[in-house]
């Protein structure tokens, strides 16, 4: 029988304005218990400071059996990424 | 006595408290229910260890004698620790050690605000970081007490077990002796006439959310302010102490 808890997946801020990276997954029984084992477990040297945590079960993910549909059109076509233009100077977040 | 020498037995008996407790919760590492609580209890043993290394550092420079923060911790014996006993309480079951983490949590949150106003700077300074810690232990215990208490017969069982059995220590939290007066005298120590109402409304109403009941027992036990412990306490630094002990000055 599995007694654990349901699975959350655990996104960490590092700091104002970043975006929020995938850090782990805890168990927990509820929303508060979750958002405090994710802070227990990921916190704990300074990582973030901001977090989400999300059911696994609410999380859709792509099947492997897809990739060839959903990823390699985009591969051989570099017109599509923006390599050609020059980074502005000062823009820190791209 | 001097404001020194009661300065130094106030900042003494904070570090103490700090130690004990943080000894207890890492007892836990590898034992919790969960590796997530597992983690959590640690962190907070982590942060009590922070809080006494202030607070002994402190207790060290105002007796003026050269002792260290570890001096004090590894060097005195069982009589001259002034914990209370309540943190020297073995960890028992894992609703036993959710039932004193929400006693002295709740009361360290309260106590720790009051001496964010004291006099003494430095004791405010420390008080201003830990309050943040021990908001955050209530939190975590209050949370653990009501899931225990609301859920199955056997964690409600267990959580009023724990609640009951630790509930004689909570009035020694609540003493005062000739070090509070004196350092009351010079706003430098709390009141805790004033915090015991307000730690009182509180556990009733987080008691009362556990759907568990206020234990009825009125006599407390006290003696850890003047050295005279539980048989718990002395088994506890012959482990912890027994390093520098064996091998005084060992360094690494």
């Amino acid at each position: 029988m599995d007694t654990q808890l349901g699975k959350w997946e655990v996104f960490m801020q590092a700091k104002p304005g970043a975006n929020y990276i995938h850090a782990g997954a805890i168990h927990a029984s509820d929303k508060k218990m979750a958002l405090q084992n994710a802070r227990d477990t990921y916190t704990r040297r300074g990582e973030g400071t901001s977090i989400w945590v999300v059911p696994t079960d609410a999380i859709v993910a792509s099947n492997p059996d897809d990739n060839d549909m959903f990823f390699d059109p985009s591969n051989d076509k570099t017109y599509r990424l923006p390599t050609f233009y020059v980074m502005p100077e000062g823009a820190k977040a791209i | 006595m001097t404001e020194q020498q009661a300065l130094y037995k106030y900042c003494l008996r904070l570090g103490d408290n700090a130690l004990v407790q943080s000894y207890r919760l890492s007892e836990w590492c590898s034992n919790a229910p969960t590796l997530e609580e597992d983690l959590a209890l640690v962190n907070f043993a982590l942060d009590m260890t922070g809080r006494a290394q202030a607070l002994l550092t402190y207790a060290g420079e105002v007796d003026g004698n050269g002792k260290t923060d570890d001096d004090l911790a590894y060097r005195r014996g069982e009589r001259e620790f002034c914990n209370h006993l309540i943190n020297e309480q073995p960890n028992g079951d894992f609703a036993h050690t959710i039932a004193r983490l929400l006693f002295v949590a709740t009361y360290e949150y309260l106590f720790y605000s009051e001496l964010m106003r004291s006099a003494d700077e430095r004791l405010a300074s420390i008080a201003a970081k830990v309050v943040k810690e021990s908001r955050y232990h209530m939190t975590h215990a209050n949370d653990w007490a009501i899931r225990l208490g609301n859920g199955t017969d056997e964690s409600q069982r267990r959580m009023q077990a724990a609640i009951d059995a630790l509930w004689m220590f909570t009035g020694e939290m609540f003493e005062t002796d000739a070090v509070d007066a004196l350092l009351r005298d010079k706003n430098i120590a709390v009141d805790l006439g004033k915090i015991k109402p307000v730690w009182m409304e509180r556990i009733t109403e987080m008691v009362k959310m556990s759907g568990l009941s206020m234990p009825e027992g009125a006599y407390m036990q006290s003696g850890g302010l003047k050295g005279i412990h539980t048989e718990y306490l002395g088994h506890m630094l012959t482990e912890m102490q027994y390093l520098q002990r064996a091998y005084p000055d060992a360094a690494w």
